[in-house]
């Protein structure tokens, strides 16, 4: 590694493709020479510049994982923002960002751990664009053939609010998705539109006896209740690894 | 400098005269916290003024709320750069608090519910300069605007105006409160751009 | 941004100062004594600065302020920090 390549050097990466994901959010590709790879997971920030100087950084989880220099991220436009906007809906293909990254070792999946396959139970749980780290690690667990089983919770506001939604309507092997919907179910849904319940998560999730590994990523409110509840329901909070995205 | 992000202006930055250098004009009203919104019930409030001699002034919620109030309308000014004008308050003004306190300091250390403090001079609280606010815009001041009660300075930058007051304490030297010791402007002049020291 | 994030978002800004990866690092809160993971603290993100509280009493542990031209990184609130190697 060279030092311009460290993850703390600001790199400039160029948009090689942009996907509408949502009425919200899209997903990004860049090409960031020096980027290197990361593990599933990890975090970049992005810096934009305005013409007179003035700076806004914002971090974003990234969708991809492992080695090369092309990164996906995937953005959700805040409605009172002042980067998620020009990321939705201003960025074009061709257009150079400033990227910092591949950042945070903690909120992390690894298909190994010094040559030992991880074969552990995983159990990811997103709210919204929360969805977007735990992608990274089932595309991981995939690109690994990894044998650990794992389960996806993804809780969405309604079927139009998904991200990447194609890529999870066919779970890859060893892969186990469940959606929950807040707002709106598709029709004949069984279960009602209704926030995430402790009965939710008991039913639907690896039970605490497993000791799973535990990813909760997403809003703030959603994250914190949801973590408490895994830890009413017997999980060892030192096994539930959190993201909060702020908001509501 | 970094590259220029194409189409990138970020929150519009104008010139306007009523605006100190560097602002940005703003409708809403953001919040900006820097830790946990504390929960008081004005059954429990109390609002005091300590001295050097070790007087304690203190004033419960229906005491304050007894005193003269006044209208106050403003414009506020916000370190991180957005200024809201003419905001509406209701607050009792800090000249009739101090009216019956004897003090010879001219430094004031500001208190809240939730620990956090500022400073302050005497002279920047006195003469119609600065009022205990409650309400904001016709209702009770939202929790996590400082409600029930909030410092309100508006000629220095808003970090001064404290978030759920809860006591002013004299002080014979200008110490650093919890942002000024972290290096924001011991007194912070929105006109001059004192923001860091 | 309303309302707080966790330590994962300090990675960025303390990674321009720091040869370490702070949020893997632990560090005792001085106030309460708890340890943690500098990934699991509560952040409270403002434009020009970052007030790290404890996750479990809510003091603070760190307080960074990023000027133009300099940063400014308070630790009183932390008895010691630990960092894998």
């Amino acid at each position: 590694m060279t030092d311009t390549d460290k993850p703390s050097v600001w790199k400039v990466g160029v948009v090689a493709e942009t996907r509408t994901e949502t009425a919200s959010g899209r997903s990004i590709v860049l090409d960031v020479p020096g980027w290197g790879g990361n593990i599933a997971g990890q975090h970049a920030d992005v810096r934009l510049t305005a013409p007179d100087g003035y700076t806004a950084v914002r971090s974003y989880s990234v969708a991809s994982a492992g080695s090369g220099d092309r990164v996906q991220l995937a953005v959700d436009r805040l409605p009172t923002g002042e980067v998620s906007p020009y990321l939705v809906d201003d960025l074009i293909v061709g257009d150079q960002l400033e990227i910092r990254g591949p950042l945070g070792g903690w909120f992390v999946w690894r298909p190994e751990i010094d040559g030992i396959e991880q074969t552990g139970p995983v159990q990811l749980i997103g709210g919204g664009s929360g969805i977007v780290p735990l992608v990274a690690m089932i595309r991981s667990h995939a690109a690994s053939d990894s044998t650990a089983p794992f389960k996806l919770l993804y809780s969405v506001r309604t079927p139009d609010d998904a991200f990447f939604r194609s890529e999870l309507a066919e779970p890859s092997r060893g892969l186990d998705v469940t959606w929950a919907y807040t707002r709106r179910a598709p029709d004949g849904w069984a279960r009602p539109a209704g926030r995430l319940t402790r009965a939710d998560l008991e039913a639907r999730t690896f039970p605490a006896n497993l000791s799973p590994a535990v990813f909760v990523c997403g809003p703030t409110g959603f994250v914190e209740t949801v973590a408490n509840s895994l830890v009413e329901l017997g999980h060892d909070p030192a096994r539930i690894k959190t993201e909060r995205f702020g908001g509501q | 400098m970094g590259i220029i992000s194409r189409g990138f202006s970020g929150r519009s930055r104008e010139h306007n005269p009523d605006l100190p250098p560097g602002q940005y004009l703003t409708e809403d009203f953001p919040v900006l916290s820097a830790g946990p919104t504390p929960s008081i019930d004005t059954a429990d409030w109390e609002f005091s003024i300590r001295t050097e001699s070790g007087a304690v002034h203190r004033w419960d919620w229906d005491q304050l709320k007894s005193l003269p109030i006044e209208d106050v309308s403003t414009d506020i000014h916000c370190v991180t750069r957005w200024s809201k004008f003419g905001t509406s308050w209701r607050g009792v003004s800090l000249d009739t608090l101090f009216a019956d306190v004897d003090t010879n300091y001219e430094y004031v250390m500001a208190h809240s519910y939730g620990g956090y403090t500022t400073n302050v001079p005497l002279e920047d609280l006195l003469d119609g300069k600065a009022w205990i606010a409650f309400e904001f815009d016709g209702e009770d001041l939202d929790p996590e605007h400082g409600g029930p009660a909030r410092l309100l300075i508006p000629h220095l930058y808003f970090w001064k105006s404290a978030k759920w007051i809860r006591g002013l304490v004299m002080m014979d030297d200008d110490d650093p409160g919890f942002w000024e010791q972290n290096g924001y402007h011991i007194y912070g002049d929105p006109w001059l751009e004192q923001r860091y020291s | 941004m309303t309302g707080h994030v966790d330590g994962n978002v300090l990675a960025g800004p303390l990674s321009e100062l720091f040869r370490f990866d702070v949020t893997t690092a632990s560090a005792r809160c001085v106030s309460c004594g708890d340890v943690a993971t500098l990934a699991c603290a509560m952040v409270y993100v403002e434009p020009a600065s970052l007030i790290v509280r404890c996750r479990n009493c809510d003091d603070v542990l760190m307080v960074v302020v990023q000027e133009p031209d300099l940063v400014c990184i308070e630790l009183r609130g932390m008895a010691w920090l630990q960092v894998p190697r």
